[in-house]
């Protein structure tokens, strides 16, 4: 018996299981290094990038010109270089796309355990309420959102936060609804556990993994709708640099500079990747039976 | 069946009304003033109260309201603010191209969707499969947007393919098409594998192939068939998303549809123009939920006979009580 073969026996906990599927999972190895490659760069950009001088400082006289030396990724319409502008616009996006789904998380998490937890009337007035929210497509609710507030950062991650609780809320209220019915849940309950114990101490647990799962995918689709409604004119209002709205200004210029509209481009589709390889990589190491 | 179908139509009705109410505050409640917005900051007081008066917008929020959905039952939308049109009128002349275009996405995503995702899952772990997902994988991440940029900056500008924007011919369709509905397509790909992968490898599969049934009928009558519930239920979603994502490819591709209309109104809050965009979009996500359901029972008869009249029920329980 070798020292593999030996390792393999010994019994892990379950949080240790999970690690070691990860960590021979290839592609979310690469997600995780991808991110984390986006995290560094964009967050480490204000060390040695100034905002007023690096960012939306107007250079007329280097408009518009191609990849070069000093411009890696060349320069936009004003001459503002392209590359500083997707670092500094990253942070923001990343961080607003935090932002807005940990609050559709949490606001999510707790409606959807309240609601599935109690059943009856409440379970009835939240889930109604949802299905209104859903009844108008998400993005067309996220545009008439911004459309009728002041464009400020704050009230964009609001708005995302809002327009993405339907989601979260069912899948969490679902992964609760499997739960409690559990024995060990009528267990507590005989021992006198109190519902606020019993939902936070067992039964968010055990509902955790899936929802963490879809959060990061879900991550990436905050960030994505971010530069979606900056894209539209809806988002982060310019000088200040964001992906979206320095696609809407590439489109402007579209015939006469190429780089503009696609590395800002480029940037978004990475990120996302990454999150995407992140969560299948934790799907499938958080329940192996689903992998294929 | 038809009696579900009557169910769910009327279901549709205080949804509507709960919509119409939330849009109605949000944009009577957002901090715009629309006389502002259209006559412009130099207006005079007078001229702003007139707009006012001439609009309702002097009246107390739920005369307002009640005066708006008193004429949306008798089919009138209102009046725009800025260009003072019939909103129905400025609707008519605009849905089409937005129903050309999310009709032509769905069939898209319908036909190539599940194509795809077939083919990929007859041949699991193969070269071919394997390229596939990879490239669903970056399809997938791509937001609409930049890929129709992408598509215009590639075919449009460098080779002149195919026209930048524009919506008259159906040369100028095939771009939109494609980037409203390649969402869709990669997500139902993906579905249509996994639930393809879970259907063929079980042992009904292997008795229609031990009895020499040709492999394409085996796929489409026995194996598509019992995977096709998850693949309608995500084909549903992503027909409703189409309506939403034409809001932004109608923005890329300078399409006069519903969605340009729409965010226009916005930036004016041109308040009836707004209403009636958004409670046509929820009128049909409402259709497109209620026919996702039909579609389940039309391919799970254990669905169907849920909802069989209450004869078969009653029958049913007659027998279960007779049983005990």
């Amino acid at each position: 018996m070798n020292r593999r073969e030996k390792k393999a026996l010994i019994a892990r906990s379950n949080k240790l299981e999970i690690w070691y599927r990860l960590r021979h999972n290839t592609s979310a190895i690469v997600g995780f290094v991808l991110f984390a490659i986006i995290l560094l760069a964009c967050f480490t950009a204000p060390l040695y990038l100034d905002y007023e001088t690096d960012i939306i400082q107007i250079d007329a006289a280097n408009k518009l010109q191609g990849p070069s030396k000093e411009h890696i990724f060349g320069t936009d319409e004003v001459g503002r270089d392209v590359l500083n502008r997707i670092l500094w616009g990253g942070k923001t996006s990343i961080t607003m796309g935090l932002l807005a789904l940990g609050l559709a998380f949490l606001v999510g998490t707790i409606l959807g355990t309240i609601a599935a937890y109690f059943g009856g009337v409440v379970d009835m007035i939240i889930m109604r309420l949802i299905d209104v929210v859903m009844a108008v497509p998400i993005l067309i609710l996220m545009i008439t959102l911004a459309g009728v507030v002041p464009p400020t950062n704050v009230n964009l991650v609001l708005i995302i936060g809002v327009a993405l609780v339907p989601q979260e809320l069912r899948l969490v209220r679902a992964q609760v609804l499997q739960l409690i019915d559990k024995e060990y849940i009528e267990a507590v309950k005989i021992q006198g556990g109190s519902g606020f114990r019993i939902i936070v101490m067992h039964i968010l647990p055990n509902a955790i993994g899936p929802i963490i799962t879809t959060a990061m995918i879900d991550i990436a689709s905050a960030i994505t709708t971010i530069s979606t409604l900056s894209f539209m004119g809806l988002g982060v209002q310019p000088p200040d640099p964001e992906w979206g709205s320095m696609l809407a200004n590439g489109k402007l210029v579209i015939r006469d500079a190429w780089n503009i509209s696609t590395f800002p481009g480029i940037a978004l589709l990475l990120t996302v990747i990454a999150l995407t390889l992140i969560g299948d990589g934790l799907r499938d190491a958080l329940d192996p039976r689903m992998r294929r | 069946m038809y009696r579900y179908i009557v169910q769910r139509l009327i279901m549709i009705i205080p949804i509507l009304i709960l919509v119409s109410i939330a849009i109605f505050l949000l944009l009577s409640l957002s901090p715009n003033d629309p006389a502002v917005l259209i006559l412009g900051a130099n207006a005079s007081d007078l001229e702003l109260d007139m707009f006012r008066a001439q609009h309702g917008l002097d009246k107390p929020l739920h005369v307002q309201y009640l005066n708006y959905m008193l004429g949306l039952l008798h089919g009138d939308m209102g009046e725009s603010y800025s260009t003072m049109q019939d909103v129905s009128y400025m609707i008519k002349i605009r849905i089409g191209n937005t129903m050309i275009l999310c009709a032509g996405a769905c069939v898209l995503i319908t036909i190539l969707g599940v194509l795809l995702g077939v083919s990929m899952a007859l041949r699991q772990n193969s070269i071919y499969d394997n390229i596939a997902r990879v490239c669903v994988l970056i399809f997938s991440a791509m937001p609409q947007f930049w890929l129709g940029m992408m598509l215009i900056l590639l075919l449009a500008v460098q080779w002149g393919i195919l026209p930048p924007q524009g919506f008259s011919t159906i040369r100028h369709m095939i771009l939109p098409w494609i980037c409203t509905a390649m969402g869709g397509i990669t997500v139902v790909s993906r579905t249509t594998r996994s639930s393809m992968l879970e259907v063929v490898h079980q042992d009904y599969i292997r008795t229609a192939r031990a009895k020499g049934l040709k492999e394409g009928y085996i796929v489409r009558k026995h194996a598509l068939k019992n995977s096709l519930l998850p693949i309608i239920t995500v084909l549903g979603r992503y027909v409703g998303a189409s309506f939403g994502g034409a809001v932004v490819i109608e923005n890329v591709f300078q399409i006069n549809g519903i969605g340009n209309m729409m965010v226009t109104g916005l930036r004016q809050k041109d308040i009836p123009l707004v209403m009636g965009c958004v409670m046509i979009s929820a009128l049909l996500i409402a259709i497109v939920n209620l026919l996702t359901d039909i579609a389940y029972a039309y391919v799970d008869p254990r669905i169907k006979s849920q909802y069989e009249g209450k004869k078969k029920k009653k029958k049913s329980k007659a027998k279960e009580v007779s049983e005990a």
